[in-house]
This record gives C-alpha cells, structure tokens and sequence, in this order.
C-alpha cells in the first residue's frame, strides 16, 4: 500500500490536466450534440456511438486524401447529418421507436466506417505530415481552437433555438399534441433535431480524430455514455452554483464543464494507475449515479418506505 | 362554412374491440355559429371534434370547412384553420416554455416556420395587452415557465391561445371539465367573450346540460355517432334542463331521469 501511495506522483497528475481539458472540451461539443435530442426532443439518441467514430473516419480520410483539414471536418459534419437523418426517418416514417431507430443506425454505421477507412479498423494522421487543426502536441493550442468552437456553438444554439424553428423544436419535446394543433410538423422537427444534433457529434469526432492522431473504429463506443454524463453532471453543478439564475446559455455552458470535469475525473482515475479497460464500467457507475440523484431526491422526500419507518408527518 | 358530409369512423375493425364511433355523421355550421354538443359517454361527441380536427384521417365522407375540402388534411395541415382547446389543461400549453414562448408559438399557426426570432418586441406589447384581458395577473409574468401555472390559468392561456391568430373554427372538447367549478364559470365565461369579441364559429362539448343551454345560439345531442337533436335560436333560448333530459330518452330509446344517467350513459 505505501509502495502504491510512492509511486503516484501528484505533479505528473497537474501535468495531465491540460491534456484532459482539451479532450472534455471536445467531449463537451458532442454532449451539446446530445443535449438537443436528450432534452430538447426527450429522445435517447444511439446513433452518435456511431457518428462520433464517422466524423473522425471522414475526417482523417479526406485529409490523408490531401483535403484541408476544415474541409474534411464540414464533410464530417453533412456525414453526421446523414446518419442523423437516417434516424429520423426510421423513427417517423417507419413507425420504429427512436431508440431503436438510433440502434439500428449505430450498427449499420460500423460496416459504414469500416468502409470509409478501407477496411482498416485504424487509420493515422501524422501531424508531422498534414496541418491538422487541433493535437495533442500542441496542449494549448487545442485548448484555444476547442473553447473557441464550443462558443461559436453555444451561440448559434443560443440563437437558433430562439428562432421559430427551434422554437418548435423545443416545444416538439415538450408536448407533440399541441404541436400538431398549432400546426407544427412533429416529424420534421424530430428529424431535423436528429439530423443536426448527428451532425454535432460528427464534429467532435472529427475533432478527436485529430487530437489523438488517427481515426478508431471503436472510439465511439460509449459515446452516448459520455455525453450523457457530461449534460447531467453540467446540470447539477449549473443548478447548484447559479439556482434560478440558470438560463439558456448557463445551461449549455455547463454542458460543455460538465464534459471537461468528466474528463478530468478520468485522468484522476488513471494516475491512480486503475486498469484503462475499466474505464467503460467506472464511466457507467458514475452517469448511472447521476441519472438516479433526482430520482431518489425526490423519493426520500416522499415514499411508502418513509412511512413505514414512521417517518410521516403525523408521526 | 363548415360542411360535414356523412363522416363515419370505426375504431379497431375487425377486433373484439371494434366500435363505430361516427355512422354517417352530417353537420352544416353557418358563419358565427356557436354550438354547444352534449350526449353520454361514448356518443361520438370528441370524436366528431377529432375528425374535424384530422387527429386521424375518417373511413367515409367528407369536411369542408371555409371553402377548403380538408378531408385529406392531416392534423398539422389543417391547423391553419381550426383553434382547439382541450379537457386536459396539461395537453393545451408547453410546460417547460415561457408564457410568451407559448402564445408566439400560437400566433404562428399554421404558418411556415423559419429562422426568424421566435418571439418579437411588437409581439410582446400584444401579449401584455391580449393576456391583460384575462384578469389573471398574466401579463407580468410573461417570461415564466407555464408549468408554474394553475389548471385554469392554463386553460385560459390555451383559449387565448387558440383565438390568437383569428381561426375559422374553434374546437372547444370539455375544456373546463378538469377545473373546479368556480375557475370553471370563468373559463366558459371568457370563452364566451372571446368567441364574441371575434366573431368565432365554435364548438363546443360540455357534460354540463345547463352550461350547454346558457352558452352558443344552437345546441346538438348526440347518440351512437350520429346527431339526434338539433335546436337553435329562439326554440334553443326558451330549453330547459326537464325538456333537454325527455328529448333524450325519447330519442335515443332510454330511460333518462336525471342528469347522472346522460353523463354516464
């Protein structure tokens, strides 16, 4: 046990922080991505473990093609759309429940990446060989490039869903049967929600691609997990540091913390020298956690269990 | 202006659970129309406001309404045309959006929605004056979330909603059955005002046959999916609740002898 306590070296902890924000930041991009279907359209979406890893392949295939980086990440972007719209449709017009619709897209998108890298189930890019727009070689840089991107988007969500589009969109999730009395399409909306939201994650694969130097078939795996855990844990530190005060841009600016504080509680676990291949089960314990406080929040509040105790009021 | 010409509808064909909910149901409302509907449970009273409204598409006949054949329409399609306000005061209004939000989402009825802003600073000024109508206190809580707000003030939020971009038809199905009674007499009251200030063509199904007697100038029973009972202006205005309760059993076949019996019917 003290040769354990020996070996870990705090400094080396301050060392990979840096590193792990830029990661959060864009773990942060692809739960905003998810924050418009998980809470905006109340839909789990599956297909982003799926068009996380189709941003990265487009991406550092385009740009191994000699395309310029920004470029590739817009093909990435309408390749996410694609995959999202996919979804959609399977959801509206074929009457499949969304999570399965979602489902259905994530496995057919591993032949599809498969595909797209030519059959290789890893594809590099060397930084040393193409101007890449973020890496890990440059910390700092990334940084930058990554908060940058997450405000660009913050405001165009903070403006888009204040349009009327958006609007209905909102208001798709958050009651249908109104919609459809003021005469609003649900299944464009939910559609378009899928479509954009896809595209988002597509982005930050695209991103995370070039951070870590090449594209995985399997770097999307859990993806949804991740996301969710950074909405949920940027929800509960939002509420708790701003209360009432949380409004729109609050909401999603701890949505992009809450994917840097993720990752920084994963670099903790490793330089606690935990087995990397836990990961995946340490991940899911905490986002299962975090899914349950509201629900047993409210339960201690009131229950039969409380009353069987003799702990009602009257008691 | 609104045509129904010999709609039917039948739920779950061909099942042990099949109904005929509508049998060659036929309606003409002329223009100021404002028509309360009253028959027992199971009448066919919320599924004539769901066809009309295209909740799902009819097997037989057809609606016409303000010179537009919408029997084709879907629910979404239509809704430039028709108002609606529902019994459950939960499905008329998005909890989780501002007042404001709401009624903008209202005043863009069945029109294209694209990336202009969702709600103007114009629109704004007409919310204040519009929800200052009600007498609820409203207008000074524009920005909050309607979720906050009670049954009845949703309600009424919903009416104000439905007649915010003047419709056609207003659609009205039980919609103070869920308040207490005292919020209920305000809502029926300002749906009254409402439908009178702007001239409306209205519908509406109440379980109350007093309510049904004092409100609109024409009053329909309805039975088994079809009209039985058709009274309007002077003959309407001089009904009692006695005579209302002998029409029904002697048109429809049953016992009545009380209000409890055609509410449960």
């Amino acid at each position: 046990m003290a040769a354990y306590f020996a070996s870990l070296n705090f400094l080396k902890l301050l060392r990979s922080m840096p590193g792990g924000v830029a990661q959060g930041l864009i773990w942060g991009l692809m739960a905003l991505g998810l924050y418009i279907t998980f809470r905006l359209l109340d839909v789990a979406d599956l297909t982003v473990d799926g068009s996380f890893t189709t941003g990265g392949a487009v991406t550092v295939m385009l740009i191994l093609a000699g395309w310029p980086a920004w470029a590739a990440l817009l093909v990435a972007v309408a390749a996410g759309v694609l995959a999202g719209l996919v979804t959609g449709l399977l959801h509206t017009r074929l009457g499949i429940p969304a999570i399965l619709a979602g489902i259905l897209t994530q496995l057919s998108l591993y032949s599809i990446n498969l595909r797209i890298m030519g059959m290789s189930a890893n594809k590099a890019v060397s930084v040393d060989k193409y101007h890449l727009v973020l890496t890990s070689r440059n910390i700092p840089g990334s940084i930058l490039t990554g908060l940058i991107i997450c405000l660009v988007l913050i405001s165009f969500f903070y403006w888009y869903f204040g349009t009327e589009q958006g609007s209905a969109i909102r208001a798709t999730g958050a009651n249908a049967a109104m919609c459809r009395a003021l005469g609003i399409n649900v299944d464009t909306m939910k559609v378009l929600g899928l479509a954009i939201s896809n595209g988002i994650v597509a982005l930050s694969g695209g991103l995370m691609s070039q951070y870590q130097g090449f594209a995985d078939i399997n770097m999307g795996r859990g993806a949804i997990v991740i996301g969710l855990a950074a909405v949920i844990i940027g929800e509960v530190i939002g509420h708790a540091l701003l209360g009432k005060y949380m409004n729109f841009y609050g909401t999603l600016s701890f949505v992009v913390v809450g994917g840097v504080l993720y990752y920084l509680v994963i670099v903790t676990v490793l330089w606690l020298k935990l087995n990397s291949n836990d990961l995946k089960l340490f991940t899911a314990v905490i986002v299962g956690l975090f899914l349950a406080i509201p629900y047993l929040r409210a339960h201690r509040k009131s229950s039969f269990a409380r009353l069987k105790k003799g702990g009602g009021t009257n008691a | 202006m609104l045509d129904v010409v010999k709609i039917s509808k039948t739920f779950n064909p061909g099942t042990i659970n099949e109904k005929r909910a509508l049998s060659e149901l036929s309606l003409h409302l002329d223009d100021g129309d404002f028509v309360t509907v009253i028959g027992g449970n199971g009448a066919g009273k919320s599924t004539m406001l769901n066809a009309i409204a295209g909740v799902w598409p009819v097997d037989e006949g057809r609606i016409v309404l303000d010179g537009n054949d919408i029997t084709a329409l879907p629910e979404h399609k239509r809704a430039f045309l028709i108002g609606r306000v529902f019994q459950d005061p939960m499905m008329g209004t998005a909890p989780n959006m501002q007042l404001e939000e709401n009624l903008a989402l209202a005043k863009r009825r069945g029109e294209r929605r694209g990336l202009r802003w969702g709600v103007t600073k114009a629109e704004r000024e007409e919310y204040h004056e519009r929800l200052k109508t009600l007498g609820l206190g409203l207008e000074d809580r524009m920005t909050a979330k309607v979720g906050l707000l009670s049954g009845g003030q949703r309600q009424a939020v919903t009416l104000l909603m439905a007649a915010l971009r003047k419709p056609k038809l207003l659609l009205l199905d039980e919609h103070t059955a869920a308040l207490d009674p005292a919020t209920a007499r305000k809502v029926l009251e300002l749906s009254d005002s409402i439908i009178q200030e702007n001239g409306l063509t209205a519908l509406m199904i109440t379980h109350n046959m007093s309510d049904a007697i004092r409100h609109g100038n024409r009053l329909i029973m309805m039975n088994e999916g079809h009209i039985i009972l058709d009274v309007r202006g002077e003959e309407k205005a001089h009904l009692t609740k006695r005579e209302l309760m002998e029409k029904f059993s002697q048109l429809s076949g049953a016992q009545v002898e009380n209000d409890a019996m055609l509410l449960s019917k």
